[in-house]
């Protein structure tokens, strides 16, 4: 049975009007942002069915900006984003789509930069949210967890390579979520973690090799 | 230790000679691995922010974007200054405080989800009017509000509380029966009573369907709030007079999951049948996507 949390039914405090379709929307962008985890010198959000129809009615592409933007979720400028200053120094556009193979309330982001990257994520009810997929790669996490996002060669041994660095830290594996585009070629790794890595631990991880990527995203404070 | 149901809540409380509120801090700080002392200051937050949401809301009538709501705080304040309700101040004070909170969220105010965001005017508006006329201290809203969070937590180990899930019952139904335990709480209610006024309300709220119009959380989300914070008044009401529901609260909870699962899903959330269908549901509708 699912054992939920009393803070979480009277929490959290937030910027209206809709816990899917505002809080959700910021936490979606907080979250993407702290995957790109680079500069943004361009972002377009491609909003999908219910986020495209009653999006504007309920402030969803002010929230996906703020969140890109590092606001929470109470943070009462989302209301005015679009005409706040932090918002001039990014170039920013929004697409609608209907796509019923998407969730009801699904977004891509399509952050470019030094590097571009797309990430897809879920407003999946309640301001709980999931990001699905980075590029090409499937992942699966929903910012309640830290979370290590890796990015290889497919080759073997990695997740104990991996996993044994983790261990060492004595930190809990929550989950972990692989993909990869074919055999010996581009494979992900999405772990999310019990505990809080350190720095060293993660700086271990980025030196094994045939790493393209790695990413430690911090859970979401609300 | 795990608490799934209300009937292990009575135990365990009847067992330890506990408060609901006791055993749920105890058992939240230890899930989160923090202390009891950090999880009240938690719910202080809330609280807090609960009351700065009502009295921003008392003191705007700006419209929400979609220009459907905002005002009627307004109106209703100035109604009771020049004729105050047949039922008193406290009557006053929850459709006033409902209201605020309601519009608040509408126009992209900040508010505290309880346990949603188009709920989000139930629970405060007894609580906090309660409160202020009873003179109740902090520690005292807290645990209050500590039990509704207990409640609606239980509540959703089963259910979802989404309206696109399992219906409005499950939000603002759900809100209303976690404003009837706090109230309970607030007089110093035994746990029988408060468990009753929660029973009394949820029973009373079974099969309310979510059909908002333009799926905007307004139209009937923001007037139902104050209907159902006077709800819970009377379910504590009759709850405190020693009457009890014949169904059981669980078996309440029961039936409030199959009838969520039993709606159609063109009234959940998906604003395909009901008020949002209506000939003027869908004329509001049409002028609305005609304008963003
Ligand atoms: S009608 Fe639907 S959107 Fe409105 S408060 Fe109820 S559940 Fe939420």
């Amino acid at each position: 049975m699912r054992q939920s949390s009393l803070i979480d039914i009277i929490s959290p405090v937030m910027v209206g009007p809709s816990s899917s379709h505002t809080a959700g929307a910021v936490r979606l962008g907080l979250l993407a942002k702290n995957v790109y985890d680079e500069p943004i010198e361009k972002i377009t959000f491609k909003l999908y069915n219910s986020y495209a129809q009653t999006g504007k009615g309920h402030g969803t592409d002010k929230g996906l900006l703020a969140g890109v933007l590092g606001l929470a979720v109470d943070d009462i400028r989302i209301k005015d984003i679009f005409n706040s200053d932090i918002a001039q120094s990014i170039d920013y556009q929004f697409e609608y789509y209907n796509d019923f193979n998407r969730h009801p309330n699904a977004v891509d982001f399509i952050f470019e930069g030094q590097n571009k990257m797309q990430i897809s994520g879920d407003s999946i009810g309640a301001g709980e949210i999931a990001i699905r997929k980075i590029n090409e790669f499937s992942v699966k996490f929903t910012g309640k967890y830290n979370t290590l996002l890796l990015v290889y060669k497919d080759v073997t041994g990695m997740i104990s390579k991996v996993s044994t660095i983790i261990q060492a830290e004595n930190v809990n594996i929550a989950s972990l979520h692989c993909d990869r585009s074919g055999k010996g070629e581009t494979a992900s790794m999405c772990i999310c973690l019990d505990g809080e890595l350190q720095k060293e631990a993660i700086d271990k991880i980025k030196e094994i090799d045939h790493l393209n990527m790695v990413r430690y995203v911090r859970k979401l404070g609300n | 230790m795990n608490i799934n149901t209300f009937e292990e809540l009575e135990t365990v409380c009847s067992k330890t000679n506990k408060k609901i509120y006791e055993i749920a801090q105890e058992n939240e700080a230890q899930k989160n691995d923090i202390s009891v002392q950090e999880v009240r200051q938690v719910v202080k937050i809330s609280l807090e922010a609960m009351k700065e949401a009502i009295s921003a809301g008392l003191h705007s009538c700006e419209k929400s974007y979609s220009g459907m709501s905002g005002g009627d705080c307004k109106k209703l304040q100035e109604k009771f200054a020049t004729k105050s309700s047949l039922l008193g101040v406290i009557f006053e004070k929850i459709t006033t405080y409902a209201l605020a909170t309601s519009e608040e969220n509408a126009r992209m105010g900040k508010i505290v989800a309880c346990p949603t965001a188009g709920s989000c005017g139930i629970v405060p508006s007894v609580l906090v009017s309660v409160a202020e006329e009873i003179q109740a201290d902090e520690e005292e809203q807290i645990n209050a509000l500590i039990t509704a969070g207990e409640i609606g937590r239980i509540i959703s180990n089963k259910v979802q509380l989404a309206g696109a899930v399992a219906g409005c019952q499950a939000e603002c139904g759900v809100a209303s029966a976690m404003a009837a335990g706090a109230l309970a709480q607030l007089r110093g209610e035994n746990i029988d009573n408060i468990l009753s006024a929660v029973a009394l309300a949820m029973k009373n709220l079974l099969g309310l369907t979510c059909d908002p119009v333009c799926g905007l959380v307004e139209v009937p989300c923001i007037k139902r709030n104050p209907f159902l914070g006077i709800h819970a008044v009377t379910a504590y009401e009759l709850a405190s007079a020693g009457i009890k529901s014949l169904i059981p609260l669980d078996e309440i909870i029961d039936a409030l999951e199959q009838t969520g699962q039993l709606m159609s899903p063109s009234l959940k959330e998906s604003s395909q049948a009901g008020l949002a269908k209506t000939k003027t549901g869908i004329k509001m509708e049409k002028n609305f996507y005609s304008r963003v």
